[in-house]
């Protein structure tokens, strides 16, 4: 991955279960999108999907344990950017989730997290037992 | 009469409560703790049951925002009023037709519109 003058198109952070590097994180992504020439709607579809991935991987994967912390991975190209969130977690089955938009969900608080990242994604995929999170955004399927 | 907290702004629209977000990202974790804690508390001290949050210069909500929406929901449905949303951005509305969440709110164009469709008296 190539790394322009005013800045780097590719890194990785260590996020606690405080989130306070998330800004970090999504400010030095959204540079790098911005340098690329990504459009409004992939800034907003990519931060929206980074913001629920990250807290997943602390609320569920970490389970809030301040000793543990949450790997993102980042790189960005004219075509398409990749994101991997990794957690220290036990993992999870992603088909065990339920659907938010059925009717008999509508109404619960929580669990539309993992949905979003689908719907905002190009390709969502999880490694090993759950816990590796990987997330592709492809410039074609902006909308 | 309007009092002011760092994340939201109330006001009185004759039997409305009116909401209004300060931040334009309604992102972050603690923010949002803040604001539901802010608005259950707003809304059980309100002498109307019906709230309009309007939601004009906000760019970004996650689903823990979508979270609170929810929460706020049930708890103006129990003092038997009305939760109308208005002045949501495109992209943001995305959002809640993703989640099939705009079958669930009641969703207005502009808070004039939002206000006008509540019952009277």
């Amino acid at each position: 991955m190539s790394t322009s003058k005013t800045g780097s198109d590719s890194g990785s952070v260590k996020v606690s279960a405080s989130a306070d590097e998330l800004e970090v994180l999504q400010s030095s992504v959204a540079a790098a999108l911005t340098r690329h020439a990504y459009g409004e709607h992939a800034l907003f579809a990519i931060r929206l999907a980074i913001e629920e991935a990250v807290m997943n991987a602390i609320r569920h994967g970490n389970l809030s344990d301040p000793a543990k912390t949450v790997e993102a991975r980042w790189s960005v190209g004219a075509d398409s950017a990749a994101f991997h969130i990794i957690d220290e977690g036990e993992g999870f089955d992603p088909g065990a989730v339920p659907d938010p938009t059925l009717d008999e969900n509508l109404e619960i608080p929580s669990g539309r997290g993992l949905m979003l990242i689908r719907a905002y994604m190009s390709e969502v995929r999880h490694h090993g037992m759950g816990n590796h999170l990987e997330m592709i955004f492809r410039r074609e399927a902006a909308a | 009469m309007a009092s002011e907290t760092s994340r939201l702004r109330f006001s009185s629209q004759g039997s409305v409560l009116l909401v209004e977000f300060a931040d334009r990202d309604v992102l972050d974790e603690v923010a949002i703790r803040q604001i539901n804690s802010e608005l259950v508390r707003q809304i059980e001290a309100a002498k109307t049951a019906h709230v309009l949050v309007c939601f004009r210069g906000v760019e970004h909500l996650s689903s823990s925002a979508l979270g609170t929406l929810i929460t706020v929901n049930s708890l103006v449905k129990k003092r038997g009023g009305q939760l109308r949303l208005s002045n949501i951005k495109g992209t943001i509305l995305e959002v809640f037709r993703i989640t099939k969440l705009d079958r669930l709110f009641q969703i207005h164009d502009s808070s004039e519109q939002a206000l006008a469709a509540f019952p009277k008296g």
